[in-house]
């Protein structure tokens, strides 16, 4: 089966006047199936979401290769570029900063829609309809992010991130913000819609515990480089790297 | 605890909202004023009656006459015309103007940026006024190129505000999420920037009317602005100057006329500011 998106050699070094060249991501590869939760761990600072912005194109990588479904993005600008998104979705860490305070949640979340040609009121509907899908009533739609708790804001942004129906659902550190319980009602929402959907996940994340019984795979990340691979059962338990029992060590 | 610092924020909320609209109501009459000046005027203001020049205020005459005999009551109010209305007239353009400017510069950075931003540099670094001499001076007298003068000295000011605040917002996580919905760098710019950066912008827009008033009074003050006998305050205080001492309502008419006009508007430039401070949100 071809992957749906396959990273290659991929590296950005952040230059600064005045400051050392640092690499946040030093030749990464890695790919991602349909259909499969792919996950990567790592302390925070070791690059994931230098990784995910360079994948969502925010961040223009400085050597390597994306391709998203079969094409390559790494240099798409534009039109082009505003037509990944029609592929490739991001639900970010902190729900409510990721609204327009200015808009309510119904806009947020039509919004891809009528960018990509649906007329308004129908847009406005299927929200609501998203909005369902994700455990919210109706009335939510007419909400601004401050009147709303930051897992109703999370779900609400994973009800914009599918509205488009993505093949690539991102997820950088979309639990850390939410409190425990809260962070198990989205897990059980994106186990939902990976059953009525054929989506697969990228889930980006610090907390092993979290990982194991949700993904399939998991990427060991450490100082921009990928150091360890596998099954999460085999990760946790027989972890290769030194640096993979100390992350695990030090939650357990 | 909690319910009297609940109740001291609806009384301070209540406080600004009547400030807001007693300033708003004066402000609005003023421009209102200034807009129907020509019929709100008893007498024609360039009508001479040497016969009664110099007249100290009466029935008649509320603010006197001057030294032609015109009726400086009329003249106050024809002058709102200039005075106001053209500072508005400013201060609308400067505002839209900076605005543009400020954001092309921080959205696309670069080059032009960097360019625009050492043009404005130079603009601020002169004192406003003599600058505006300078070019008021090179242009010739006039209203209008009084208005020049100040327009091309000031829309620095509202680049820069501009600027800073899109900087902020373009690194924003919910700019970034919009642009995954597919907006384009327009769209971006108009939905989403420009709504979020309307109220520093208006904010500096309303607190420079009063200072832009004087200027441009100053201006006529100092004969670079509206000529006689074209009614302005500015030029009315320069031109009746000399009668302060013997004949006081001639040059105390038009000075009282700037000062309440510029005080209100800046205590309704204060209001705003305070009605906008993220600190008083409801
Ligand atoms: N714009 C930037 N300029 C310079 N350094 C950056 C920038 N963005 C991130 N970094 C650095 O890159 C490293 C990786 O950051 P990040 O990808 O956010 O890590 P993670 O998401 O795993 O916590 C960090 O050390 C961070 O300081
Ligand atoms: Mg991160």
């Amino acid at each position: 089966m071809d992957p749906i998106v396959k990273v290659e050699h991929l590296t950005k070094t952040f230059k600064s006047r005045g400051r050392e060249d640092y690499t946040a991501v030093d030749d990464v590869n890695f790919s991602l199936y349909p259909g499969e939760k792919l996950a990567i761990i790592g302390e925070s600072g070791s690059g994931k979401t230098t990784v995910v912005n360079m994948l969502t194109r925010l961040l223009d990588c400085t050597s390597g290769r994306i391709l998203l479904d079969g094409e390559d993005i790494t240099n798409v600008r534009g039109k082009a570029l505003r037509e990944i998104y029609r592929k490739v979705q991001m639900v970010f860490q902190t729900p409510v900063e990721s609204f327009d305070p200015r808009r309510t949640l119904g806009d947020g979340i039509s919004e891809s829609l009528v960018n990509h040609g649906m007329k308004k009121k129908e847009a406005m509907q299927e929200a609501i309809r998203l909005l369902s899908l994700c455990g919210l009533e109706d009335e939510f739609a007419k909400r601004y992010p401050h009147e709303v708790s930051g897992g109703q804001c999370q779900r609400a942004a994973i009800a914009r991130a599918l509205a488009i129906k993505p093949k690539v659902l991102i997820l950088d550190e979309a639990t850390s913000a939410l409190d425990v319980t809260v962070q198990e009602e989205v897990l059980n929402l994106l186990t939902k819609i990976k059953e009525e959907m054929d989506i697969s996940y990228l889930f980006i994340c610090h907390d092993i515990a979290l990982v194991q019984n949700f993904c399939d795979r998991v990427l060991v990340m450490y100082q921009g480089r990928i150091v360890e691979e596998g099954i999460p059962d085999e990760v946790i338990l027989h972890p290769k790297e030194e640096y993979t029992k100390n992350l695990i060590d030090s939650v357990l | 605890m909690r319910e009297p610092t609940v109740r001291k924020q609806n009384i301070h909320h209540n406080h600004l909202k009547t400030r807001l609209i007693i300033f708003g109501t004066l402000a609005i009459l003023l421009v209102v004023c200034s807009f129907f000046s020509e019929y709100l005027c008893p007498y024609d203001p360039y009508l001479q009656d040497l016969g009664n020049a110099k007249a100290a205020p009466s029935l008649a005459h509320l603010f006197g006459t001057d030294r032609y005999g015109r009726d400086m009551l009329s003249r106050v109010i024809a002058g709102s015309r200039t005075s106001i209305y053209s500072t508005l007239l400013l201060v609308g353009f400067i505002t839209v103007f900076g605005t543009i400017a400020g954001i092309v510069c921080a959205w696309n950075g670069g080059r032009l940026d960097s360019v625009v931003m050492r043009i404005s540099d130079m603009f601020l670094a002169f004192p406003g006024l003599v600058f505006a001499l300078a070019v008021a001076a090179v242009l010739g007298g006039g209203v209008q190129n009084a208005i020049i003068a100040l327009a091309a000295i000031s829309w620095p000011k509202y680049a820069r505000v501009a600027r800073s605040q899109t900087l902020a917002q373009k690194e924003t996580v919910y700019i970034r999420a919009a642009r995954l919905s597919g907006c384009s760098s327009s769209k971006l710019i108009i939905k989403h920037i420009l709504p979020n950066i309307f109220g520093p912008v208006l904010v500096t827009a309303m607190l420079d009317i009063g200072t832009m008033m004087m200027e441009l009074a100053g201006l006529s003050f100092l004969g670079l602005g509206a000529k006689p006998p074209v009614p302005e305050w500015g030029s009315m205080l320069s031109d009746t100057r000399n009668l302060l001492a013997t004949h006081p309502w001639v040059t105390l008419a038009p000075g009282f006329a700037i000062f309440v006009s510029v005080m209100i508007f800046n205590l309704l430039g204060d209001t705003v500011r305070d009605w906008l401070d993220p600190r008083n949100a409801r």
